[in-house]
């Protein structure tokens, strides 16, 4: 097996991979604190399952949104790969359909439940992002003791990733609001994390918040009943369904961004970067300066459009010279930039992926002439984000549309969501990038004390004045980003009938449009019950607003997403720790 | 589009769709109505569940057998043509974890039998055999080869696609503002936002809100909404092979009780996914989600199955079942408005009674004889029950 080249400017590297585990028999070295997918990926393993439409999956999203990685770990079937840290000696396999075979059934089950706890907080933060973190400094600096839940295994989110394995750094290269945020956060008396757990339900019980929160394996049944809650999850990589986008070794930039950051490992050697956003920069500008061979940007829209906007340009100049940073960067690799083009087919060939590249004009319908044929082994795409509304959602905050068409979540200038005691921070309530979120954490933070009665509204009001300009000033900038990388309504009408729209329960997009033209489904809670998209373990976060998207092209009205966001369950739970322990026998 | 329909239906779900197939398999001119989309309420939200194991010898059982001959006989017809909906000779377990719950269940099932019910007397040493993980500490239970499932969203799609390319007119979207009858003519006229529709005959088939459709309820109708939560499980294959319940589930579906009443019933699916329910409360169409009644679920599942304790829950919904206070539907001409009928109040067992509802209706539109005796389902006991509290 032949060792794939690992990022050379991160941590991780200079860590000796002393310790392995089996993957179908077959020796993998793996750096502590590595997740498998990762390990997996650095030892050129790309197929971490085969479906049961038997079509070859691996790692796709790397952040547990898309349930595309799965494989089974001694026995147990169904284990997403980018969050289960790998461990010496685990027998690891390929899942074959649902993982039948691999599942291993034990002669005898415990009877009990798990270890139930319901514990009280004052102030809990969803997330440890920068928006999360920010409102655990601000909450806590009023007083409060604050817990902060966090799916990842270290605190950082994507933006402030810290490398695997190393004791969390001082986010030495960031030192704008983020970067403070998280610094304090660590060191703060009052605040403490719980990396490695997630929110799995929540409600309100006689009006106060109350959160159902579990481990990564899914062992721990804790019930916090919270003063506060300040929702900062964030959000995941959007990315549009095209022929072949669920090919092993198609993955999101923001997989990219975070098997580097945390795993200090490459996707792949030859790369190419697509979609569009000033992500991609980003992403292919870590990945060069990682020794990535990267083929190319292919960015839909077209950046010039900034020009259009000189005063919002000129009104955050950090921002201007970011962009001319990674542009550098690019240009020093010799990597070119492709605007008005578009990835619109991957198909496999032999080891490479084969990506189709086409010229697309303003609508994003593909203009004639100009195909070129690109092989790459892997193919990082990316189409700005999603926000993570479940908890919202489940929680009875307002909701909006963004004029990206993604469900945010409505807030005040004090980050209230309209349902008492709970704030919501970062890109929940619009994407707007690293430095609102920490700015509007800061003001979520003294909302929250606020709500618990540590701080008056006064106090607040005057304390989040300084942060609120800052949020505004990021906004106007948030606001000219989504207009010029907006996703246009060319790439729905090309899409092949075969091409598959819901990854999970391999449901195509003629399907869609089928049952809209035969039975009259158009609304996507009768297209889910009819065709199961959405109805697998990823609950809609990979196909929901595509599926939106391609009925509204089929029907000339935008369908309501609510019956795909909508998800009380919002991560998987097994039923031996939901089960009651007190049941009787 | 005739000046006056023969027949609309108000509710597109499963019953109403099979009104409309049968009656215009008869030769009506048929419009469908709804105020939601394809499947937006009680029929999205089932299992599927096509049962005569859990039917009392009766009334009830007696329509069920018929429904299930009528299902096999959709299937048949119209798979090919409008599109598969899993119709699944998938068979039901009923367990007993102790001796006298067995008693109980093989009594039932001796009852079933003398109308005509096969089933097979599992000892606890042949549970194994039907379901390979089940606890081993049951006592037994009965096995019944004749309960199907189907996917009754595709039922739907299907059959009403099948009215459709008969004739019928099915209009989504299109709620009913309001109805009246105008005895002169015979007529009924109903309105909706789009459009003033005249029929000779109208059926409600609106489920759990029968009670609501303006001017369509009728008498004082008694159907109200129990609301059931279903967990459904990660994709796993064949962990559980037929549809298995505890021998309490009869009980509980037979249960008057307002309040949370649980009995397990565990299924796989052709998705390789795992419903669990069921639980049954009368709460009004209240949509939040009871932790405790997802916990009861899983604990459940957890008993009949220990296997499951490592499989993850990844979904749950919840649907509202029309509740009629004496658990048998109402199918039948309205006592006071002439030309109006009613066919509703299937409690959990609407997916499977739609056929035999939809059959027996069109035969009464068609003033034929109902070829099953409807009188223990005729909505006038409601409306006599009502007028006798009220003289009383």
């Amino acid at each position: 097996m032949r060792r794939r080249r690992r990022a050379e400017s991160t941590d991780t590297q200079s860590l000796p991979r002393t310790e392995s585990f089996t993957f179908d028999g077959a020796e993998i070295p793996f750096v502590p604190g590595q997740s498998i997918a990762a390990a997996l990926l650095a030892a050129d393993v790309r197929v971490t399952r085969i479906t049961r439409g038997s079509r070859p999956r691996g790692l796709f999203c790397g952040i547990g949104a898309c349930f595309d990685c799965l494989l089974a770990v001694n026995g147990q079937p169904n284990v997403r790969s980018c969050l289960q840290p790998a461990r010496a000696g685990d027998a690891v396999q390929t899942q074959r359909g649902a993982g039948d075979e691999q599942r291993a059934v034990r002669d005898q089950y415990p009877l009990g439940g798990s270890d139930r706890r319901t514990v009280g907080a004052e102030v809990v933060v969803v997330g440890a992002g920068p928006a999360g973190l920010a409102a655990a400094v601000s909450a806590a600096d009023s007083g409060a003791d604050v817990v902060v839940v966090d799916a990842g295994q270290a605190p950082g989110g994507q933006y402030l990733r810290q490398p695997a394995g190393v004791p969390p750094a001082a986010a030495a290269d960031h030192d704008d609001a983020a970067g403070v945020a998280y610094s304090r956060a660590l060191a703060h008396p009052r605040v403490r994390i719980l990396s490695g757990h997630q929110v799995w339900a929540c409600g309100l019980d006689h009006g106060r918040p109350v959160l159902q929160v579990t481990d990564t394996p899914g062992d721990a049944d804790l019930e916090i009943r919270a003063g506060a809650v300040v929702l900062a999850p964030g959000a995941y990589d959007r990315v549009l369904p095209f022929p072949g986008w669920d090919l092993p070794g198609v993955i999101t930039a923001g997989a990219a961004q975070a098997l580097l950051k945390s795993d200090g490992v490459l996707a792949g050697r030859r790369l190419l970067v697509a979609g569009t956003g000033p992500f991609l920069l980003v992403v292919a500008a870590a990945l060069a300066e990682a020794g990535g061979n990267v083929l190319a940007v292919v960015e839909a829209n077209h950046p010039s459009r900034w020009l259009r906007r000189p005063l919002v340009v000129a009104g955050s100049p950090s921002k201007l010279l970011d962009a001319a940073r990674y542009l550098r960067i690019l240009r020093r690799h010799r990597v070119p930039v492709l605007a008005g083009h578009a990835v619109t087919e991957i198909t496999a060939d032999r080891q490479d992926l084969r990506s189709v590249i086409e010229g697309v004009d303003e609508a994003w319908r593909v203009r004639p002439g100009g195909r070129r044929i690109v092989h790459a082994d892997s193919v990082c795409v990316g189409f700005g984000f999603t926000p993570s509304v479940d908890l919202a959602v489940n929680l009875g905050c307002g909701l909006a549309l963004d004029p990206l068409g993604n469900v945010i979540v409505t807030v005040d200038d004090l980050q209230r969501t309209g349902v008492r005691g709970v704030l919501a921070a970062g890109e929940i309530t619009g994407v707007g990038g690293a430095i609102r979120a920490a700015w509007q954490g800061t003001i979520a933070g003294l909302a929250a004390a606020v709500a618990i009665g540590r701080l008056s509204e006064t106090d607040c009001v005057r304390a989040a004045a300084p942060a609120r300009r800052h949020v505004l000033r990021e906004e106007r900038f948030a606001a000219a980003m989504h207009a010029v990388y907006p996703v246009k309504p060319g790439w729905w009408d090309r899409l092949s009938p075969q091409t598959v729209l819901c990854r999970c329960e391999e449901v195509t997009v003629g399907r869609i449009r089928n049952d809209f033209r035969a039975y009259g489904a158009d609304d996507l809670r009768s297209v889910k019950l009819l065709s199961r998209i959405g109805m697998g373990p990823c609950q809609g976060r990979m196909c929901g607003s595509a599926a939106a998207a391609v009925l509204a092209a089929e029907s000339g009205q935008p369908p309501d997403l609510l019956p795909v966001i909508s998800r009380p369950i919002v991560t998987p739970i097994p039923l031996g720790t939901l089960a009651d322990p007190a049941a009787p026998r | 589009m005739p000046d006056t329909y023969d027949v609309a239906v108000v509710g597109a779900g499963i019953v109403g769709a099979c009104c409309a197939f049968f009656s215009v398999r008869r030769g009506m001119s048929v419009i469908v109505l709804d105020r939601g989309g394809l499947v937006a309420g009680t029929t999205g939200s089932g299992e599927g569940n096509i049962l005569i194991s859990d039917k009392r010898p009766g009334p009830e059982l007696d329509l069920a057998l018929l429904s299930t001959w009528l299902w096999r006989e959709l299937a048949a017809e119209l798979s090919d043509e409008f599109g598969d909906f899993e119709l699944e000779e998938k068979g039901g377990l009923v367990v007993a974890g102790a001796d006298g719950d067995l008693a109980a269940l093989l009594e039932l099932a001796e009852g079933q039998s003398a109308a005509g019910v096969r089933h097979v007397a599992v000892d606890a040493a042949g549970l194994p055999d039907l379901e390979p993980y089940i606890n081993r500490d049951l006592a037994g239970g009965v096995y019944y080869p004749g309960d199907l499932q189907v996917q009754p969203a595709g039922a739907v799609a299907a059959i009403l696609a099948a009215a459709r390319s008969a004739g019928a007119r099915l209009s989504l979207h299109e709620p009913v503002l309001g109805a009246d009858v105008d005895p002169d003519e015979r007529v009924i006229r109903v309105e909706t936002p789009h459009q003033n529709i005249r029929a000779q005959q109208v059926v409600n088939a609106a489920g759990p809100w029968a009670a609501n459709v303006p001017g369509l309820a009728g008498f004082t109708m008694p159907v109200s909404p129990r609301r059931g939560y279903i967990l459904v499980t990660e994709p796993v294959g064949e962990l559980v092979r037929h549809k298995v319940y505890t021998a309490n589930y009869v009980d509980q579906v037979a249960s008057d009780d307002a309040g949370m009443r649980v009995a397990t019933v565990v299924e796989g699916t052709p998705a390789g996914t795992i419903l669990i329910g069921s639980t049954r409360d009368r709460v009004g169409f209240n949509r939040a989600i009871e932790l405790d009644a997802l916990r009861s679920l899983a604990s459940g599942a957890v008993r009949l199955f220990p296997v499951l304790r490592d499989v993850r829950v990844i979904r749950a919904y919840h649907g509202f079942r029309p509740f009629s206070p004496d658990h048998l539907p109402l199918i039948g001409a309205d006592p006071t408005v002439p030309g109006l009928f009613h066919a509703h109040g299937h409690e959990g067992a609407g997916i499977g009674l739609a056929p035999a509802t939809g059959h027996l209706i069109a035969e009464l539109l068609a003033g034929d004889q109902p070829s099953v005796g409807l009188a223990p389902f005729d909505p006038a006991r409601f409306f006599a029950a009502e007028v006798s509290h009220a003289t009383a």
